[in-house]
């Protein structure tokens, strides 16, 4: 059981709506993975778009209501605190949820967040009645800054959004983890195998928010069951509590009573 | 008279006199699931109908969409 701003959920799987090849395919792809949790966005829209169902934020709206999930909206794009928190006021009027995945870009070739923004954007819509999912970096002193900010949860990337390069920084990932024993910790982005996922599961993170991995396999609804699996697997070796590594071998069949062995 | 306006990023011009006009001239249903902004600042549904429009106003219409 994982606990977001007191919703308690069995899922640890935070799943994207973005890239499928159809809204069939999302839809198989996210009961599959069992997710709880799907994050969507807001666009601008032209009022001709809105008599086609399949392309209307409509019609969007309706398959995702279907799906019976709680919706985490995003501000995806947005390069200033001003943009951010306009276009989470504009989600929060849309989607009916305080929720809100804070994203502030710092820039376009890494997508990675823009901490100082982020901080500024956390404070306003705290301050404002929101529920902040913040997309951050493993930066301790950032992270520090969003809690008193009213941050309940706290989302450091994995690796650029969209990259696939999986935990680019173990070490950073894990000191976050022991320092901030208490705080819902998401892996969010730069997940690209169910192994990645696996691995921040076992350091004992919350829970994994994923999109693109899932959406552009060859087979979207299959890997969605492989992360559900490779969630499950990696939350119940942390609970079972993974050995330590060492450098030299250990003899794992008993050493006494090997035959020819001769005392000198 | 007709104002000069910046729709979704695109240079518009209009008759409308509030924000609630607009949306209905464009073909918006009054129930449409959009949201939207004026000059960068957020408009409420319940605000549209008072939100005047003036000569280069800057108007985001935007809907529920896919994302990550």
């Amino acid at each position: 059981m994982v606990e977001f701003y007191g919703q308690k959920l069995d899922s640890r799987l935070l799943m994207g709506t973005a890239m499928y090849p159809s809204p069939d395919i999302l839809q198989k792809a996210v009961k599959a993975s069992k997710a709880q949790i799907v994050t969507v966005s807001l666009r601008r829209e032209a009022a001709r778009q809105q008599s086609n169902q399949q392309q209307s934020g409509q019609g969007f709206w309706e398959l995702i209501r279907a799906l019976d999930v709680r919706v985490l909206p995003n501000t995806a794009g947005c390069k200033s605190v001003k943009e951010a928190v306009t276009t989470a006021q504009m989600a929060r009027e849309m989607f009916e949820t305080k929720w809100i995945k804070l994203e502030v870009i710092a820039n376009d070739d890494t997508l990675q967040p823009d901490l100082f923004g982020l901080v500024e954007a956390a404070q306003i819509l705290s301050k404002d009645g929101f529920e902040v999912f913040p997309y951050t970096t493993e930066d301790l002193g950032a992270a520090d800054r969003l809690l008193e900010a009213g941050c309940k949860v706290l989302m450091p990337w994995g690796a650029p959004i969209g990259s696939a390069r999986g935990l680019n920084n173990p070490y950073a990932l894990e000191t976050m983890r022991n320092y901030f024993p208490d705080i819902p910790l998401v892996v969010d982005a730069g997940i690209g195998a169910p192994s990645h996922a696996a691995k921040a599961m076992e350091m004992g993170y919350d829970a994994v928010l994923l999109n693109t991995a899932i959406a552009k396999a060859g087979d979207p609804v299959t890997m969605a069951k492989a992360f559900a699996d490779a969630i499950d697997a990696g939350r119940a070796a942390f609970k079972a509590g993974v050995m330590e590594p060492r450098n030299m071998a250990s003899p794992s069949t008993p050493v006494a009573g090997t035959p020819f062995f001769k005392l000198d | 008279m007709s104002l000069n306006i910046r729709l979704n990023g695109a240079p518009a011009q209009t008759g409308a006199k509030t924000l609630k006009e607009l949306l209905a001239m464009l073909g918006y249903h009054e129930d449409a699931k959009i949201a939207t902004a004026v000059n960068g600042d957020f408009v409420p549904s319940t605000g549209r109908a008072e939100q005047k429009l003036a000569n280069n106003d800057e108007i985001e219409i935007v809907a529920p969409r896919q994302g990550g």
